[in-house]
């Protein structure tokens, strides 16, 4: 009992599981969760099986889209996503690294046009060596993920 | 059949394949050769040069003007909506493309072309984007090449100078990869060509090499692009020391190739000594003069279905 997690279930939503420890913050800024009015519910560092710590962010009433679960396979490469929809799982995704990324992070470069004209930022995603770099559609600068993402 | 590049945006060297670059490099020599025809007649072109950059934008508009067309515009952007009431630069493009049949855009800002081919309803040019792109001084560089060398493939050419920052040499690099050409890459450590660049090229198969100094190299090469070495990038003490290293003087080129040829993207200040200018290897005077038909063969292929 001490180490179950007591959070209730949801009727209709998004449950992001297993994410490593210290990215679920980075989530909820990134993507924007807290902005609306759901019911959000978060768990930080909480007893994981496979990797030892983990955070959980369960968000209500919104199913989230195979594309915005890829944009969160920067963060958090190894993150389940259940959307439930009538308390059943209706879908389930794994990860993938998405190929492009629109209007989640802004452009590092503080002379690239994007971020001075109303304009969707835009990254293509590509994989070299096992590391992500994205390059900006605009100023055609490359930069690792964890730049970009501020990881 | 319609030219490929016809009503199309030329934004980077990267959007451009190998067979494109080679119908502008011999679209420009074509031009070079003949009393120009009047391919831009009755077409408007906007010049916007939100930015100084004298050589460019008067190349852009004497092409304009060779060929038959008119062109309006600014050469800084001190009076323009955007500067003096605060106008996006995306409405400022909507607004002018509607004016106009071509829009050629200089931006201190990296991006602002590509941005600006999202809001014009008619071909972007880039002029000139920050220090990302400069398309058109890459194809004048490649039909400057083309035009001294005979060809464009399996050259042997030197980089020199500031190879860090200098987008010039980024691009021709790039561009002169797909003609298989082989590189000497010749600069300060500071200002190196950078990895993404060498891991490019390593990618191709291309071959180059790093050196230390012009004299090892220059009597195996067919072209010297020389770049300068800016003051700012270093202490005064240091500047005079490494710079005095990246000088081209006429005495290096006693023992060189008959074809060698020597490029400066200009402007030049002390890195090739006044003395090179009357040797036979001199050759960016006429690279300078060549931005014309560039520019004139990109013009004319945009804005033309067939030529």
């Amino acid at each position: 009992m001490a180490n179950k997690l007591l959070v209730e279930a949801i009727r209709k939503g998004t449950v992001i599981d297993h994410i490593p420890a210290g990215q679920g913050i980075k989530i909820l800024k990134q993507l924007h969760l807290v902005d609306g009015n759901e019911k959000i519910t978060v768990g930080f560092n909480l007893p994981s099986q496979e990797i030892g710590l983990k955070d959980l962010i369960k968000v209500e009433n919104r199913l989230f889209t195979e594309s915005e679960a890829n944009e969160l396979s920067l963060f958090a490469p190894s993150a389940t996503i259940n959307v439930i929809d009538n308390y059943v799982v209706k879908d389930k995704f794994t990860m993938s690294t998405p190929n492009a990324l629109e209007g989640v992070f802004d452009c590092p470069n503080s002379n690239c046009i994007s971020l001075h004209e109303p304009v969707t930022s835009y990254f293509k995603v590509t994989k070299k060596h096992e590391s992500i770099y994205l390059k900006c559609k605009y100023c055609e600068k490359t930069f690792s993920k964890e730049i970009v993402a501020g990881l | 059949m319609a030219n490929p590049l016809f009503q199309k945006n030329i934004i980077s060297i990267s959007d451009l394949t190998q067979e494109q670059m080679e119908l502008i490099v011999r679209t420009a020599e074509r031009l070079k050769c003949e009393p120009p025809p009047p391919l831009l007649k009755n077409k408007v072109v906007a010049s916007c040069f939100f930015e100084a950059s004298t050589r460019t934008r008067l190349s852009f508009e004497t092409a304009i003007l060779r060929l038959g067309g008119t062109h309006i515009g600014f050469d800084n952007d001190a009076n323009t909506s955007l500067a003096k009431k605060g106008e996006s630069l995306a409405d400022s493009v909507k607004v002018i493309s509607s004016y106009t049949d071509a829009f050629v855009i200089r931006h201190p800002r990296e991006g602002s072309a590509r941005l600006a081919s999202e809001f014009s309803t008619v071909p972007v040019i880039n002029g000139g984007d920050g220090a990302n792109q400069h398309p058109t001084q890459t194809l004048l560089d490649l039909f400057t090449i083309f035009e001294c060398q005979g060809k464009l493939e399996e050259l042997t050419i030197a980089f020199v100078g500031d190879l860090k920052y200098g987008r010039t040499v980024h691009s021709l690099a790039q561009a002169c990869s797909l003609f298989k050409c082989r590189f000497f890459f010749i600069s300060p450590e500071a200002l190196a060509m950078p990895d993404y660049i060498l891991e490019e090229l390593d990618e191709k198969g291309i071959k180059y090499q790093v050196s230390q100094s012009i004299e090892e190299v220059i009597n195996d090469v067919d072209i010297v692009y020389m770049t300068r070495v800016q003051k700012e990038r270093f202490d005064e003490t240091e500047y005079k020391h490494i710079a005095s290293k990246y000088i081209l003087t006429a005495e290096m080129l006693s023992d060189v190739r008959k074809n060698l040829k020597i490029l400066h993207p200009l402007p030049r200040v002390d890195e090739i000594t006044v003395d090179v200018d009357k040797t036979p290897y001199a050759y960016y005077f006429e690279q300078a003069q060549n931005g014309i038909y560039a520019r004139q063969a990109l013009l004319a292929l945009v804005l033309n279905e067939t030529l």
